[in-house]
């Protein structure tokens, strides 16, 4: 019998000379091929359970009390938190989001989702208004005509979905960083977050400051230079390019700003609360 | 090796939705994933940090004890791969000379490799495309690295099924190797001769 590894070799004549001041028998080849086997098997299996076990308890782990979050297993959502944190501490806020020329906006808009704005509820963009929800339960009401006047800004930017597709969109309306210092809000973006929903607050997004503040994130009224269609979130809507599609909230009916998570509808589907991008 | 099969499955549905088309119905039916891309969200953005440092590590160990070259292909791999495979598919009866991984091998371990890398640095540059921007671009836009992350995560399957088919064909001495990390070989009466080469490979596959 020989055995292959040259390595080995060395490695058995070593141990056999320490052996031999140590013990004074001598172990056979075949002894020591025993017990390495031995070893080396013993190990693989405790790994082998270890890494089993570990699946079984992770995907048997209990899910998160319901909350601002749900829907997600206990050490998964801790995970996704503690990710986010990682992240939100080592990047810039201030990187833009890749831009493209108009040609390449899509005509046809991807219609996604319609919670909130299903086609048999009863809503009229004419007497909608924009409520911003201030401290002392003050309230603004600020109409589309107002909004208009404030200055326009486009994007026409790579909208990415978490289900994997992406599109080309391009969209108009009112920077939120001008929206928040034309109402003289600015004491507001010293809290950590901005919460959205829709005037019948069946779909709702919480966002933290830096990316509601972004420099691309928009209140739009306009989707390739028209008024937004109704699928598409008419009469206003959130676009922001730092997020996935599921924080850009169509019909945006009331603004709030909190230090805590407000409430978020796809987190409490096991979704990720950050969902940057 | 739990760990990675139920991460490739939930991998695979997390594109599912992209590729649709891609994966008939039956196969989400039976891998009972349908409507559960948060989980697999969540799973995923767990274990790529384990994916991420597991191959730091690998990479790390095999430079600083040598056991690269053992792994890397070398100048005839390319030919001598062909005709591995052509002796696996026992059309060809002899297996080119090998040291411990033989040329098809070499290939196959430096290009996994390869492939997590690029799974690493596609998958930053669609997880976090704003503040990897230079990542995107360098994988052909965010769309394309999509593409491409997807593509390598399928290598991976196959790359897996051919595997645990060769060893279970090569069998349990070249098991019992790969766990000990090293082979016994009976060898011939006379050992004057050196004939370990084709030994070797009697005894290796």
């Amino acid at each position: 019998m020989k055995i292959l590894n040259p390595l080995l070799k060395q490695q058995t004549l070593i141990t056999m000379s320490t052996q031999d001041k140590k013990s004074k028998k001598e172990l056979s080849i075949e002894q020591k091929i025993n017990r390495r086997n031995f070893i080396s098997f013993s190990t693989f299996a405790v790994l082998a359970a270890g890494a089993v076990g570990g699946w079984e308890w992770l995907y048997k782990s209990p899910e998160e009390t319901a909350g601002i979050t749900a829907g997600a297993r206990k050490p998964l959502r801790r995970a996704l938190n503690k990710t986010e944190l990682f992240f939100r501490r080592t990047f810039s806020d201030n990187h833009l989001v890749k831009t493209y020329p108009k040609s390449m906006a899509a005509k046809r808009v991807r219609v996604n989702s319609d919670i909130g704005i299903e086609a048999d509820k009863k809503f009229d963009p004419a007497t909608w208004k924009l409520q911003v929800i201030k401290k002392g339960g003050e309230m603004l009401q600020i109409s589309l005509q107002e909004l208009m006047t404030l200055p326009k800004t486009e994007i026409i930017y790579d909208f990415k979905c978490v289900e994997g597709w992406d599109q080309i969109s391009h969209w108009g309306g009112v920077k939120f960083k001008d929206f928040i210092e034309h109402y003289k809000l600015d004491d507001y973006t010293k809290m950590q977050y901005v919460g959205m929903e829709t005037p019948d607050k069946a779909y709702y997004i919480g966002l933290d400051m830096p990316s509601a503040m972004h420099p691309q994130t928009l209140l739009a009224y306009e989707m390739n230079d028209k008024l937004l269609p109704l699928e598409n979130g008419a009469p206003l809507r959130l676009i922001i390019p730092v997020k996935y599609g599921i924080k850009n909230l169509k019909r945006v009916g009331s603004i709030t700003f909190s230090n805590t998570r407000p409430r978020d509808y796809w987190a409490e589907q096991g979704y990720d609360y950050y969902s940057g991008l | 090796m739990l760990i990675y099969w139920a991460n490739d499955e939930y991998y695979i549905k997390i594109f599912g939705h992209t590729y649709f088309r891609f994966f008939p119905d039956w196969f989400y039916n039976t891998l009972k994933i349908p409507h559960r891309l948060s989980e697999g969200m969540a799973f995923h953005f767990l274990f790529m940090w384990f994916f991420t440092l597991n191959g730091i590590f690998y990479i790390i160990y095999t430079i600083v004890s040598g056991d690269w070259r053992e792994l890397v292909p070398k100048k005839n791999s390319f030919k001598e791969a062909f005709l591995v495979v052509l002796h696996d598919l026992h059309i060809r009866k002899m297996a080119p000379p090998q040291n411990k991984y033989n040329a098809a091998q070499r290939i196959a371990y430096t290009a996994i490799i390869i492939m997590g890398l690029g799974s690493v640095i596609t998958g930053l540059a669609i997880y976090k495309p704003v503040q990897f921007y230079y990542l995107t671009w360098i994988c052909g836009g965010y769309h394309f690295a999509r593409i491409l992350h997807f593509a390598l995560t399928l290598g991976y399957v196959f790359f897996f099924v051919i595997h645990i088919v060769q060893v279970i064909l090569a069998g349990w001495n070249n098991f019992r190797s790969v766990i000990s990390g090293f082979e016994i070989v009976n060898e011939n009466p006379k050992p004057a001769i050196e004939t370990t080469n084709t030994d070797n490979d009697e005894h290796s596959r």
